[in-house]
């Protein structure tokens, strides 16, 4: 069973907070398929936070495929998440290492950089959704 | 969506002071709605209204789609908890139990008397010698024992601790989990913070009106932070409603409420927290910015 938190100076809403809990005790094997998650009422009562929130985070989860609710019993973890191998990253960041020196040689600076890759990877995923 | 409460043009004057104004807004059922706003912004006045201690000076205001106190049946299905917690000092934890039974017809004695017990509470104790913290959560547990469906709460965390407040928050989540039909709550309180944990919907009352009035998720993921050198408000692209705009010789800071955030080279926009979404309301013009969320 894992336990879950809420940072309100994140600026991330409360149920993707709890989204991205899930996925990330998914990642570091805290959590394996067949576990049930916290019951949405002692998550609410523990935590402090609106049963509606936890609701919405499940039902988030269930959308992505990684848990399913069996009505009475809890909600289950069904998937497990499929990182690409490690052996993926390295062509990336190559990849991201040129494009890297290519937008110095452009003359930004590394703060207009990090600014540039956060709203462009920001719209991105916006626009995927 | 059913509307647990319903104001129109809802206005409360005392003498030549207005307290609340041209209020119009829905609470939705089974939710969780948070009241923020300076103190007398009309808060306390409109719980006040809702639960039928005030009557209007104008407009209406219905709760289950009958005026509010109507008769002892839709009194049975309000609780409400006044600023400050009240309690009666002299009389013991027990005799509150023992009046919220004799009071209210849908007394759950079971509820109370587990939750005095889980809060460690000495059933003899007079609730003038209690802690702040517990005497918050006695009136709480008088409110939730009479079941009711509609919640209303005055600012009931102001006084308390942090350590206090977050028992009292959990007590009250517990308590929505656990109604049947998912009761509705409307609280007020500064704490910003607080009401994101526990709120889905949000009003913000400044000046004796509403300034801003929706679910709390859609509220965040429409304001932004927009800055940019010095330019007018009426420059921006439509699509754009400024809430709020601050300009210093060469820079210009915007609060907007918009679709979606716009890649310009020649501005940056960010997302915006809740406090500061509030705070931006609370400075914007005295006329609503926005329409009420249906």
């Amino acid at each position: 069973m894992i336990e879950f938190h809420i940072e309100p100076r994140s600026g991330v809403a409360p149920y993707l907070q709890l989204v991205h809990q899930v996925r990330q005790a998914l990642r570091l094997g805290l959590l394996h398929e067949g576990d049930r998650l916290p019951k949405v009422k002692d998550v609410a009562a523990k935590v402090a936070i609106n049963p509606n929130t936890v609701l919405k985070a499940y039902r988030q989860l269930e959308n992505e495929g990684l848990v399913s609710p069996k009505p009475g019993v809890g909600t289950f973890v069904t998937g497990t998440l499929g990182e690409p191998a490690t052996s993926e990253h390295e062509p990336l960041r190559q990849e991201l290492r040129r494009w890297l020196a290519s937008a110095r040689a452009a003359g930004l600076d590394p703060e207009s950089i990090e600014a540039l890759f956060r709203q462009t990877f920001r719209s991105t995923v916006e626009e995927e959704r | 969506m059913t509307a647990i409460v319903e104001t129109r043009a809802l206005t409360k004057r005392y003498g030549r002071r207005t307290a609340l104004a041209d209020c119009t807004l829905t609470v939705p059922a089974g939710r969780v709605v948070g009241l923020v706003g300076p103190n007398g912004a009309g808060k306390s006045t409109l719980l006040q209204l809702a639960c039928g201690l005030l009557t209007p000076t104008s407009g209406t205001v219905e709760v289950f789609g009958r005026p509010p106190a109507a008769d002892g049946a839709q009194l049975g299905r309000v609780g409400f908890v006044a600023q400050d917690t009240p309690t009666y000092a002299a009389l013991t934890v027990a005799d509150h139990l023992r009046l919220g039974a004799k009071l209210n017809p849908r007394w759950d004695a079971a509820l109370a008397e587990r939750r005095v017990r889980q809060l460690g509470l000495d059933p003899t104790q007079r609730s003038g010698r209690l802690s702040g913290g517990q005497r918050a959560q006695l009136a709480l547990t008088l409110a939730v024992a009479k079941r009711p469906e509609l919640l209303l709460l005055d600012e009931p965390v102001a006084a308390l601790d942090p350590l206090a407040r977050r028992a009292f928050l959990q007590s009250l989540m517990e308590f929505v989990a656990e109604s049947e039909s998912q009761a509705t709550v409307v609280l007020s309180s500064h704490l910003v913070s607080d009401l994101e944990r526990v709120c889905d919907h949000l009003i913000v009352l400044a000046g004796s009106r509403v300034q801003a009035d929706g679910e709390i998720d859609d509220l965040l993921a429409t304001h932004f932070r927009l800055t940019t050198a010095r330019r007018d408000t009426d420059t921006l692209p439509a699509g754009m409603r400024v809430v709020n705009a601050e300009h210093t010789e060469r820079q210009s800071t915007f609060v907007v409420r918009a679709e979606r955030a716009v890649d310009d080279p020649s501005w940056v926009m960010e997302p915006l927290g809740l406090e500061d979404l509030v705070l931006a309301h609370l400075t914007a013009d005295p006329r609503p910015v926005l329409e009420p969320q249906r």
